[in-house]
């Protein structure tokens, strides 16, 4: 076991090597400098431009820079914002919280609605509960997050005028907090739930047919206990790594929900970010997110080991 | 394509094009026959058909009968809620909505398509390269595919347009340059799945007697590919390209809604949503329609794609 960590985690490197070159390549590359601002201002003689051009290390050549940019990443200086000038880390730790908060209470309240459901319906196929679970499932799934969400504030808040249409970190009264979160958390865990929902019925589809679950009913036992233990226990692998696969989410934020919302995340920094070039902290979100997907992506590898034992690796 | 059973006969001389005439049905059974009536069955499926036709048509046709000019600016008639003159009223700038969002229909439908068949393309070239040559060339695709599906791909999408719009807008105009752009990342940054599903299929086909025999008879290679192998591993591919318009659509709705993709002047559904959030108290009609019109057009065709999923599983039989 140690071993095939250890081997995924040594192979984890190189696909996060070229991972960052291709994030800087597209950076390098792209014609708008970070300067771009400052250049279209005739104000600031093309001497001084050099000169900060110069100062910030973009005169040199790519690979010089990606090579200076890779040994200050690894050593943990992510550099700093060039709109607000405080270090990457700290602006991304600042956002983190919130989305911790929404985001995470999104997937936890999605993760809750979707196994009960998926396994009632897939244990009532074809049954009226089964039909009304999959259409729903089906059209919140076809339902994009920005229409949701837009549609929720016409109702709730300009409508009914019930809840604030704007996030605000601000308030500190925990009915007012938790008032404010309602709409971008429903609007999460109803596209969420919808997806996994889809997941936990096929999964549980897959496992109700098969001859183990007649050997438990056989040996007598009640329905409720075959179904939890036995054909969950099975059914649920493959969700855990469905669900491990989603949890960067958590950290890059759901960009669309946190831009309706006004929620002010990590989502909605890469949006004002990527508006202001603010390469350091682009390259950031986008790097620290590609690093989350494929350590996810070993965790639920591992997991999905330690949940079924007919899974050996060599 | 497929030589019919008759023509086989008629090689096959006179006695056994007799006993062949018992066997025959009474209406010739072909794979897409088939498959189109087990389609025909699902009625979900027809009805979202249905659905994306009279949207696609409807946006096409749409304007040369309605014939409403989309940017004409009427401060007079500013957020008139739908009405006889206005079905589905105006905007902030008394531009006629039902106008805009037949013309936004037109792209928004067209960047689907557009990038489905180039994340179908890749895919299949990516898929069946590496599926049917094996060995090394399998290896080096395959890590390539895994590399971008570890890819970011929402920053990644926002930061590539951010960064490439102005340059191919100077090189192909504001609105083919956006479209190809936009086309271009989405579709680069989608085939990765349908690579997999044709490796698979690939894999699994190639190793059959049929192929063994047609290399045996001197079939090359891109024959063998493209004429023998293909037809057989194509219906998972047309299921995931049916779902991946809808997924396209609501990637560039949500690039527009973004205020990355389409410029204001090209009314694409995304763009027709983006431009609403403002007025959501005063005018909720700017938003609702163009929103309407992207869950309807996404939610049929996925429909459409459940039921070719069912139509195209050659294990079920009716």
């Amino acid at each position: 076991m140690t071993r095939y960590i250890l081997h995924r985690l040594l192979t984890a490197v190189p696909t996060l090597v070229i991972i960052s070159m291709v994030i800087f390549g597209i950076l390098a590359l792209a014609p708008g400098d970070p300067l771009g601002q400052l250049a279209a201002n005739p104000d600031v003689p093309p001497e001084v431009r050099q000169n900060i051009l110069h100062q910030m290390g973009l005169d040199q050549p790519i690979p010089i820079r990606y090579a200076k940019w890779a040994m200050s990443w690894a050593t943990g200086n992510w550099g700093y914002s060039f709109a607000s000038h405080i270090s990457v880390a700290r602006l991304l730790l600042q956002r983190l919280p919130t989305d911790l908060w929404v985001i995470g209470s999104g997937y936890l309240i999605a993760v809750m609605i979707a196994i009960p459901v998926g396994v009632l319906s897939a244990v009532k196929q074809y049954s009226l509960l089964d039909q009304v679970a999959t259409t729903s499932a089906f059209i919140g799934y076809s339902l994009p997050t920005f229409f949701t969400g837009v549609l929720m504030i016409i109702i709730f808040s300009v409508r009914l005028h019930w809840l604030p249409f704007i996030y605000n970190v601000q308030v500190r009264d925990p009915v007012r907090m938790l008032q404010q979160a309602i709409m971008p958390v429903a609007v999460l865990a109803l596209f969420q739930s919808a997806v996994l929902t889809r997941f936990v019925r096929s999964s549980m589809l897959d496992n109700v047919g098969q001859d183990y679950v007649r050997t438990a009913r056989a040996k007598g036992l009640a329905q409720h206990r075959v179904i939890i233990r036995h054909v969950l226990r099975n059914g649920l692998i493959p969700i855990v790594t469905l669900i491990a696969l989603q949890l960067p989410t958590v950290f890059t934020g759901a960009v669309v929900t946190e831009q309706i919302f006004r929620v002010p995340g990590v989502g909605s920094l890469l949006i004002a970010s990527i508006q202001n070039s603010d390469t350091p902290v682009v390259m950031a979100i986008a790097f620290v997110a590609a690093i989350l997907v494929v350590l996810l992506n070993i965790a639920a590898d591992v997991v999905y080991g330690a949940l079924d034992p007919r899974i050996r690796y060599g | 394509m497929v030589s019919t059973r008759s023509d086989r006969v008629a090689q096959l001389g006179p006695i056994a094009g007799r006993r062949a005439a018992f066997e025959r049905p009474r209406y010739a059974r072909t794979l897409w026959g088939d498959a189109w009536r087990r389609f025909r069955k699902h009625r979900l499926a027809m009805a979202g058909a249905a659905m994306f036709l009279f949207l696609t048509v409807g946006s096409i046709v749409g304007p040369f009968v309605y014939r409403v000019p989309i940017n004409a600016l009427n401060f007079g008639a500013s957020m008139v809620p739908p009405s006889a003159a206005h079905p589905f009223g105006t905007n902030d700038l008394g531009q006629d909505m039902l106008a805009r969002i037949m013309y936004g229909g037109r792209i928004s439908i067209a960047v689907g398509f557009a990038a489905m068949l180039m994340s179908v393309t890749l895919g299949v070239l990516m898929g069946a390269t590496a599926g049917f040559f094996g060995r090394t060339i399998d290896l080096v695709l395959m890590r390539i595919t895994d590399v971008f599906l570890s890819l970011p791909a929402l920053p990644l999408l926002l930061l590539t347009i951010y960064l490439f719009r102005e340059p191919i807008t100077r090189a192909l105009g504001p609105q083919l340059g956006i479209f190809w752009l936009i086309v271009g990342v989405i579709g680069g940054l989608n085939w990765m799945p349908t690579a997999r599903l044709v490796r698979a299929g690939f894999l699994a086909v190639k190793e059959k007697e049929f192929i063994e025999a047609a290399r045996s008879v001197g079939v090359g290679p891109v024959k063998q590919i493209f004429r023998h192998i293909m037809p057989n591993v194509l219906s998972p591919v047309i299921v995931s390209g049916t779902l991946s318009v809808g997924a396209a659509i609501i990637t560039e709705s949500t690039l527009s809604f973004l205020g990355l993709g389409f410029p204001p002047d090209v009314p694409t559904w995304g763009r027709l949503l983006f431009d609403a959030q403002n007025y959501l108290d005063l005018a909720p009609h700017m938003a609702l329609f163009p929103g309407l019109m992207i869950c309807l057009a996404v939610l049929s065709i996925n429909y459409v794609g459940d039921g070719l999923r069912d139509a195209l599983d050659p294990t079920r039989v009716f």
